[in-house]
C-alpha cells in the first residue's frame, strides 16, 4: 500500500464510530482484567503481611492449609484471565476489526 | 542464609546463586546427556544459519514463529535453572513460601497481555525501542532504550553466568572457569550463527525437556502419595516434625515447626516491602527486553496474543510442578541419610533438593537428565539475553542513532555479530570476576530497572497522547536511576553484599517508589515540554494509536 493511501486509511478508521467503540470496549476489558489480577495479587500479599495465621489455618480436619488453594488459585486465575481475554478477542474483536478495516479498503 | 534470603526480592532466582557450591565428582551420565543436547542444538544452529541472511532473520527469525512455539520459547526464557532449583529448594526448606514467589513471577504475564502484547506487535519490528520511539525523535529515545536494555541484560547476565559456574561445578564436577567458558562459548555459537531462529529453537527444546522432566518427577511424587496432595502434605509435616524432635525440640515446638511449612513464614515482613516486591515482579516482567523482543518473532497481533496465553499456561503449570517437587523432596530426600551431611543439611548445598529428588526417583539416569537440563536451561536463557542486548546495540544505537536509519542490513548484521562476540567475552569475564561475590541482588535489580524505566516508557508512549520525546528519554532515565540508587541503598546490597551496616533504604524492593517516580517524571517533563518537537510528538499520537490498535502498516513476516 502506498504511504499516502495508508495514512488516508488511518485517518478514515480513526473517524469511524465503530472503531472508536471497539477500541473503547477492548481497552475497558483490558484494564478491567488487569485490575482483577492486580487486586487479587495485592490482596494476597497483604494477607501474607498482616494475617499469616489465616493462610496457615488447616481446612477442616486435614493438614492442607487455606493458603494452598489460595496460592494455587491465584496461579489458575492468571491462566484463566489470559484465556478469557484471548477467547474474547478471537471471538469478537478480531472479526469486528476486520469488518471495519475491510470497509476502509484494507 | 535463609534469613538473608528473606530480605532479597526474587531470592528464588538468587538462591541457586548463593553460597559456596561444593565441587562434585565428575558426573559422566549428566555430561553424556548434555553432550547429546549440545549436538542437537548445534545441528539446529547449522540449519538456522543457512537461513539467516537478513537483519530480520537474525533479530526475529523472519517473523515466522507461531504463537504456540513462541509461547514455549517465552516460557523457556522465564523458567531458568535458578527458578527451578531455587523455588524447589525454598519449598524443601520452608514449605509454603516457595508458592509466593511462583505467584509473583506469574502475575505479570496477564498484565503484559491485557495492556501491551498486541500493540507491541503492531508497532514494533525488531526491538521494544521501535515501539517506545514510534512517534518521537529517534536518537534520544533509542539511546535511552539501548542503555536501559544493556543495564537490565548485564545484571541478569552476570547473575546467570555466576549461577551457571556454581551449578555446573556442583552438577558435573567441572571447574568453575571451564563451566563459565563453555556457557559463554556455546551461547556465542548459537547467537552468532543461528540468530533468533536458533536461539528460539534452543529455548523451545529446553522448555520441552524441562517441562517433561519436571512432569515426570511430579507424577512420581504424586504416585508415591496415592495421588493425594493431602497425603503428601501430611507426610511432609510429619517429616519436618520428626526432624525438629531429632533436633532437640519438645513435642509442642516440634509439632509447631512441622505445621509451619503449611503457612507463610518470614518471607514478607512489612506491607511496604510486600507491595514493592510484588510491583517489581509484576511490572518488571512487562519490561524485560529479552521477553519483549519475542513479540516480534510472530507474524501478527493474534499470534502475539496466543503466545502469552501459552507462556502463562506453561509457566503456571511449571510452578505447580515445582511446588509438588519441593514437597516431594521433603518426603523422599529429607528422610534419606545418603542425601544429607552430618548436620542433616543437604549434601552439595541447599539448592540440591530437586537434583537429589531426581536421584531418589530415577537413579543416576534421571539425575543425569535433570542435571543436563539445568545446564541447557542456563545456556538457552543466556543466549536470549545476549541476542536482545546485541539487537539494542546494532539496531537501536548503530543503525538508527549513528547511521540515522541509513545502514544496510548486512552492515547492521555485522555490527550485531561483533557485539555478540564482545558481550560473550564480557559475560565470561564478569562471570570469572564475580565468582566469589554474592550476586543475588542483580536479578532483583534487573527486575526493578525494567519495571521503573521500560514499563512506564512503554505504557505512556502507547497510551498517553501528551507524552513527548523529552518526557520519555529523561523521565525514563529518572525512573531507572531511582531504581538503581535505591537498590544500592537497600539491605540486600548495602548490608548483605557490601557489609556497610544498616541500610539507608529499609525496604526490600525499590519498585514502590521508583515505578511511580518513572511515571511522574515522564508526565511532568512532557507537560513542561513546549518545544517544537513536543508539538510533533503529540500530533503523532492519533495515527500511532490507530496503527497500534488495528495493525495497519505493521511489519509482516519476511518469509514463509
Amino acid at each position: 500500500m502506498q504511504k499516502a493511501a495508508e495514512e488516508a486509511m488511518v485517518a478514515a478508521v480513526a473517524a469511524d464510530p465503530r472503531y472508536v467503540d471497539l477500541v473503547a470496549r477492548r481497552a475497558r476489558l483490558g484494564w478491567m482484567l488487569s485490575a482483577v489480577i492486580f487486586i487479587a495479587f495485592v490482596a494476597y500479599l497483604l494477607l501474607i503481611a498482616f494475617d499469616k495465621a489465616l493462610l496457615g489455618a488447616p481446612i477442616g480436619d486435614g493438614v492442607t492449609s487455606v493458603g494452598i488453594p489460595v496460592g494455587l488459585g491465584l496461579i489458575l486465575l492468571a491462566i484463566a484471565l489470559t484465556g478469557v481475554y484471548v477467547a474474547h478477542a478471537n471471538r469478537h474483536h478480531d472479526a469486528q476489526m476486520a469488518a471495519i478495516l475491510k470497509d476502509h479498503g484494507a | 542464609m535463609l534469613g538473608l534470603l528473606a530480605l532479597v526480592p526474587a531470592p528464588a532466582f538468587a538462591a541457586a546463586l548463593e553460597g559456596e557450591a561444593e565441587r562434585q565428582p565428575v558426573n559422566w551420565v549428566a555430561i553424556g546427556m548434555f553432550v547429546a543436547f549440545v549436538g542437537l542444538t548445534l545441528w539446529i544452529t547449522k540449519a538456522a544459519a543457512a537461513r539467516t541472511h537478513t537483519a530480520s532473520d537474525f533479530y526475529t527469525a523472519g517473523g515466522g514463529i507461531s504463537g504456540f512455539q513462541n509461547g514455549l520459547a517465552m516460557a523457556g526464557d522465564y523458567m531458568s535453572a535458578a527458578s527451578f532449583l531455587g523455588i524447589s529448594a525454598q519449598i524443601f526448606n520452608d514449605g509454603y513460601d516457595g508458592l509466593i514467589y511462583s505467584t509473583g513471577f506469574l502475575v505479570g504475564w496477564p498484565i503484559l497481555l491485557f495492556l501491551m502484547a498486541e500493540r507491541l506487535r503492531n508497532l514494533g519490528r525488531f526491538t521494544f525501542a521501535d515501539v517506545a520511539s514510534y512517534r518521537f525523535a529517534q536518537p534520544p529515545v533509542r539511546s535511552f532504550a539501548a542503555m536501559s536494555t544493556l543495564l537490565v541484560v548485564s545484571f541478569y547476565l552476570v547473575a546467570q553466568m555466576v549461577g551457571a559456574g556454581q551449578l555446573i561445578k556442583l552438577l558435573f564436577g567441572l571447574p568453575y572457569g571451564a563451566a563459565v567458558g563453555i556457557v559463554g562459548g556455546l551461547m556465542m555459537l548459537y547467537v552468532l550463527f543461528g540468530g533468533m531462529r536458533a536461539t528460539t529453537w534452543v529455548q523451545i527444546i529446553k522448555a520441552v525437556l524441562l517441562l517433561g522432566g519436571a512432569s515426570f518427577m511430579a507424577l512420581m511424587v504424586m504416585a508415591q502419595s496415592g495421588f493425594s496432595l493431602e497425603a503428601l502434605f501430611a507426610r511432609a509435616v510429619e517429616v519436618k516434625t520428626q526432624a525438629a524432635v531429632a533436633g532437640g525440640a519438645n513435642a509442642v515446638e516440634a509439632a509447631e515447626r512441622g505445621r509451619s511449612i503449611m503457612a507463610p513464614g518470614n518471607f514478607i515482613k512489612d506491607p511496604v516491602s510486600a507491595i514493592s516486591f510484588g510491583l517489581a515482579l509484576m511490572l518488571g516482567t512487562a519490561g524485560l527486553p529479552h521477553i519483549l523482543m519475542r513479540f516480534f518473532t510472530v507474524p501478527d497481533a493474534k499470534e502475539a496474543r496466543k503466545s502469552v496465553l501459552w507462556a502463562t499456561g506453561w509457566i503456571g503449570y511449571f510452578y505447580i510442578l515445582t511446588f509438588i517437587i519441593g514437597f516431594g523432596a521433603i518426603v523422599l530426600v529429607g528422610t534419606q541419610p545418603t542425601y544429607l551431611d552430618g548436620e542433616g543439611a543437604l549434601r552439595g548445598g541447599g539448592n540440591m533438593a530437586a537434583i537429589h529428588l531426581a536421584h531418589a526417583i530415577g537413579g543416576n539416569a534421571l539425575l543425569g537428565f535433570i542435571s543436563a537440563v539445568a545446564f541447557a536451561t542456563i545456556l538457552a536463557v543466556v543466549a536470549g539475553l545476549t541476542l536482545s542486548a546485541a539487537s539494542a546495540v546494532s539496531h537501536d544505537l548503530y543503525a538508527t542513532v549513528l547511521k540515522r536509519g541509513e545502514a544496510d542490513s548486512a552492515d547492521e548484521l555485522r555490527v550485531s555479530r561483533i557485539t555478540t562476540l564482545a558481550l560473550g567475552a564480557f559475560a565470561v569475564l564478569l562471570g570469572l570476576l564475580f565468582e566469589k561475590q554474592n550476586v543475588a541482588f542483580m536479578v532483583s535489580l534487573a527486575f526493578a530497572l525494567a519495571a521503573s524505566g521500560n514499563f512506564p516508557v512503554l505504557i505512556l508512549s502507547l497510551l498517553w497522547s501528551g507524552c513527548t520525546t523529552r518526557g520519555v528519554a529523561w523521565g525514563g532515565t529518572i525512573g531507572l536511576l531511582t531504581a538503581f540508587v535505591l537498590t544500592l541503598l537497600s539491605p540486600a546490597v548495602w548490608t548483605a553484599t557490601f557489609g556497610l551496616g544498616e541500610a539507608p533504604f529499609p525496604y526490600s524492593s525499590a519498585a514502590i517508589f521508583s515505578v511511580p517516580a518513572g511515571f511522574v517524571a515522564i508526565w511532568i517533563i512532557s507537560r513542561l515540554d513546549r518545544g517544537p518537537r513536543a508539538a510533533v510528538d503529540k500530533a503523532g499520537y492519533a495515527a500511532q494509536r490507530v496503527r497500534a490498535e488495528t495493525g495497519i502498516g505493521a511489519f509482516a513476516a519476511s518469509d514463509h
